[in-house]
């Protein structure tokens, strides 16, 4: 039951072959199981998971049901829901319980999908590996003394382990793909307005866009169909109508310009993983698309753009979190300027504190031209690159990740190499625009990740490319071979 | 040596919205602390901020009412800054962007010329909570009801020479602001609030350093606080000593301005543009909208009390002084049918009960149309102008319309000849020696005693005799 697709499970609740509670408790036991080892879930929701699945079986009968009824999902503890706790992966909100419920939680609520719980994640999600989570470091189903990725490594972990069908993420600078890649999953990161960001913990707001993990596009495109479309409480969400993901799956590809940017190619990428890739890119000439390369000139300054915009949103976003109204608050502190200190320096990790010292030098009157407003610029040459690709080509194709999943400490002392992990995969959010990344073959039993980069709203083609070479191989129906560890 | 005092204002209005600027919360003032916030207001992890459009719309009415610039695109920043009554560690406000531009309005000095005083911009913002310090034993209490409140934050260039000029200017947009219905002006409670930037100077010479004044809640401690605030800059610039730039609180108590905090300990603010918030476009359908039904403004209007009503410029501007009371002026003059009397009893009676009772206009009890229908029975004779006073006082006691208290008390004037003469008679008959004297006088004199005879006869009537028929027959009578 729990390697079954989206749609094969919605056909067998339909058909009556088990009904919403037994797939929910089969994946409950597996959590029970498997995650003392994972770590992937900071909260299991049990008792509500088994009431909405009790209330899904009664909603199939009705025959109102919509395609993820009964489908037991996780959500990435950076969604905020009412009643059960919304960590954020930090200490800053071990106790917080939101008093509302995200937008894209309720959309999920709303479709009948059953939240089993909330995953673990790097604080605020706030790096590469799943190792900064106040809640320890989540381990990788594939080799468990390797990290998932990050930050959503947690929803990562969970779907690739089948603790889950399908998990939301959000990615800000790859969070969704690079964790997709190291967990052999499809990573979706829709257009930057496609899906609200009401609830969504921010981050870095210009940047954060909540997606989804899942095992295949097919799941992807059922997933996306949930969360996407304008929510007048995001006045960032992109008012335009939402396609029928799951209707341009199948189209033909034969044809289409696929665009392999040469700086994706070049030092840094692990040949192994580069071969993996070209092979890939292999499968798609066989199916009809046509290669050709092209240049992304600005890439080199992806990252660096980033490690400014980045923290300087999350250096004013995090504000909030002063000890006053919720959150962590030190104990008796003596007076105001204490209570802040102490709360904030006690409530977040070392990696959230060198973002927001980060952000704020580079806010700091004096600096703000030359880093801030600089970076904003570079912001739009970064754009302009792929705005000029895409006159060329239709997709853009590269390497979600420069390697495979590395081992976890590795490089968690050296916060540049864990920043350059992401380095194909931040121009795309400094850009607003839509990726999938996609298991490819393995190099090491670990897994490997394509990316496939779109024109803005165009998920609907990047879910067809996708469902073509699923079709085709048989990369992401691979499963971690599973110890029991409970 | 001659100081120049140099004084520009930063005015914030709240803006007149039923819910605040980024959520779908109640504006209302004065509900319980924190039953008007919620979860964008408390800045909740993972809300977000949308524009309320009402905002926007009053920004534009501004706009037009000072002739001033209006940005098709303006853009909202962060001002970053911890405090315990901003939940989200920075308030969301314009900078680089505002909705307003430059504009100017016209105040009117104590010697009857008129002056411009620039208005540099006009911003929208959210207001902060309220941190309270009493009632805590030694913590402090956050009320979040204000949180989010909307204000309009409009800045002049420093184009005051004295606290007059700065009292006039103020006044002037408080008057403007709320004849375009975007703010009450109520400054007890905070909804026009005042900030002073003071400094003095040599005439000719570069701008001093100032200082900026908060905590000034009516206009008379405007004045106060910056004359204070002048005579503390040149005193301390005489003795040789240095003004510096700080932020001074105005006591109202002690009459005085105290420091709050210099520039070293100034913030700084980190704005950049809020991410959460598209920048703010507007188009001219929109515009031409929102502008169409803009009120006759205070200075259209005056004018025009001046041209069409005759009157005389200082009672054209005091009748215009607010919105409400200009209405109620046209409505009397509308039911009355007698502009000089409607000025007349306007600008008195009706000012004077309403200061007494301290009431506003709009709270007065004596209606439009009640002191119209009364000025309409003087005006036809059916009762003097110093009966009228009794008929007032009674309607402002809730004795009911002026033909009620008219009917009700006999106050009808007498204007039957017949009647009048008999008291005449009767008077004359009463006072001998006093006609014997009369009749002696020359002309002046008479004049002057046929007040005495007027007074008696009128008393007789009990004040309701016509003074014009009695001083006529008076004047046959007595010869």
């Amino acid at each position: 039951m729990h390697d079954k697709s989206i749609a094969q499970l919605a056909s067998g609740l339909r058909a009556g072959e088990f009904s919403s509670v037994d797939l929910t408790q089969a994946f409950l036991d597996r959590i029970e199981q498997y995650d003392g080892a994972l770590n992937s879930f900071i909260t299991i929701a049990e008792q509500a998971a088994l009431k909405s699945a009790e209330a899904a079986d009664r909603r199939l009968r009705t025959g109102k049901a919509t395609l993820l009824t009964g489908i037991p999902i996780a959500h990435k503890d950076i969604f905020c829901t009412d009643g059960v706790k919304t960590s954020c992966g930090s200490r800053m909100l071990d106790h917080f319980i939101a008093p509302y419920d995200a937008t894209v939680v309720t959309r999920f609520d709303q479709a009948g999908a059953v939240m089993l719980g909330k995953t673990n994640m790097d604080e605020f999600a706030m790096g590469s590996s799943n190792e900064t989570s106040y809640y320890g470091p989540v381990h990788n189903p594939w080799d468990q003394e390797s990290v998932p990725g990050g930050s959503s490594g947690g929803s990562a972990a969970a779907v690739a382990a089948r603790l889950c069908v399908a998990a939301t993420g959000t990615d800000t600078g790859g969070s969704i793909r690079q964790p997709a890649a190291l967990c052999g999953l499809t990573g979706l990161k829709p257009t930057y307005g496609r899906v609200s960001r009401y609830g969504m913990i921010a981050f870095a707001s210009s940047l954060d866009q909540g997606g989804s993990l899942t095992r295949s596009a097919a799941d992807a495109a059922a997933m996306l169909q949930v969360m996407a479309g304008f929510d007048p409480r995001d006045s960032t969400s992109a008012e335009r109508p939402v396609p029928d993901y799951g209707a341009a799956l199948e189209d033909e590809i034969a044809g289409l310009r696929i665009g392999l940017p040469k700086e994706y190619f070049g030092e840094g990428l692990d040949p192994a993983v580069a071969r993996s890739v070209e092979q890939a890119i292999d499968e798609y000439r066989r199916l009809g698309a046509e290669v050709k390369k092209i240049s992304l000139p600005n890439s080199a300054l992806a990252i660096p753009t980033y490690y400014v915009v980045a923290p300087a949103e999350c250096s004013s976003n995090l504000a909030r979190f002063d000890g006053v109204r919720f959150g962590h608050r030190c104990d008796d502190p003596k007076d105001l300027e204490e209570l802040y200190k102490r709360s904030r320096g006690e409530g977040f990790g070392a990696e959230v504190k060198r973002r927001i010292l980060i952000g704020t030098y580079a806010l700091s009157a004096g600096y703000y031209d030359a880093y801030y407003l600089k970076a904003q610029q570079i912001r739009k040459l970064i754009s302009d690159d792929f705005r000029s690709a895409f006159e060329q080509v239709d997709v853009v194709m590269g390497p979600t990740a420069p390697g495979t999943a590395f081992g976890i400490g590795e490089k968690a002392d050296d916060p540049v190499t864990m920043y350059l992990s992401d380095t194909y995969t931040i121009a795309v959010n400094l850009a607003g625009l839509p990726a999938v990344s996609i298991p490819v073959a393995p190099v090491g039993g670990k897994p490997v990740g394509l990316q496939i980069i779109g024109d803005y709203f165009q998920e609907s083609r990047l879910l067809n490319m996708a469902h073509r070479y699923q079709q085709v191989t048989d990369w992401h129906l691979a499963m971690p071979e599973m110890q029991d560890l409970g | 040596m001659v100081w120049e005092t140099v004084i520009g204002l930063e005015i914030h209005a709240q803006l007149a919205t039923r819910s605040k600027i980024f959520s779908g919360a109640s504006t209302a003032f004065g509900a319980a602390p924190n039953t008007q916030a919620c979860n964008v207001d408390l800045g909740m992890p993972g809300v977000l901020p949308v524009l309320n459009r009402e905002a926007v719309r009053m920004a534009i009415r501004f706009s037009a009412a000072i002739d001033a610039e209006l940005a098709r695109r303006s853009v909202f920043a962060r001002k970053n800054y911890f405090y315990p009554d901003l939940p989200k560690g920075y308030q969301i406000s314009q900078l680089e962007l505002p909705i307003v531009g430059p504009g100017e309005v016209q105040i009117l000095l104590d010697d009857g010329e008129t002056r411009a005083v620039g208005v540099t911009r006009a911003h929208l913002e959210e207001d902060a909570g309220k941190s309270l310090h009493e009632d805590f034993h030694g913590l402090t209490g956050v009320d979040l009801n204000r949180a989010g409140t909307p204000l309009l934050e409009i800045v002049s260039e420093p184009d005051m020479r004295s606290a007059r000029e700065a009292v006039a200017y103020a006044r002037k947009i408080h008057q403007i602001v709320q004849y375009i219905g975007i703010c009450d002006g109520n400054m007890q409670e905070g909804s026009f609030r005042v900030d002073a930037n003071v400094s003095v100077r040599h005439p000719g010479e570069e701008l001093g350093t100032r200082a900026e004044l908060k905590n000034i809640n009516s206009f008379r401690f405007l004045e106060r606080a910056i004359n204070f605030e002048v005579e503390r800059q040149i005193e301390l610039l005489e003795a040789g000593g240095e003004v510096v730039q700080e932020t001074r609180l105005y006591d109202a108590d002690r009459d005085e301005t105290r420091s709050m905090r210099s520039k070293e300990e100034a913030n700084d603010y980190r704005y950049f543009p809020d991410p959460d918030l598209l920048p703010v476009e507007l188009d001219e359908v929109f515009i031409a909208e929102v502008t169409a039904d803009m009120p006759e403004l205070p200075d259209a209007r005056r004018s025009r009390f001046n041209q069409v009503y005759g009157l005389k410029p200082v009672d054209a501007a005091t009748l215009t002084v607010s919105r409400p009371l200009a209405d109620y002026f046209e409505r009397v003059v509308e039911v009355s049918g007698d502009t000089r009397l409607a000025a007349t009893w306007v600008m008195g009676e009706l000012s004077g009960a309403l200061n007494r009772d301290g009431l506003e206009i709009t709270a007065a009890s004596v209606t439009a149309e009640m002191l119209g229908g009364m000025l309409r029975r003087i005006a036809d004779g059916t009762i003097s102008g110093k009966l009228a006073k009794q008929v007032f006082e009674a309607m402002w006691q809730g004795g009911g319309s002026a033909d009620e208290i008219i009917e009700a008390r006999g106050l009808k004037q007498i204007t039957n000849t017949g009647a009048i003469e008999k008291l005449v008679d009767e008077v004359i008959d009463a006072n001998p020696r006093q006609v014997e004297s009369f009749r002696q006088a020359d002309e002046k004199k008479q004049a002057k005693m046929l007040g005495f005879f007027v007074g008696q006869v009128m008393k007789a009537s009990r004040g309701k005799a016509n003074p014009q028929q009695v001083n006529q027959l008076l004047r046959i009578k007595l010869v």
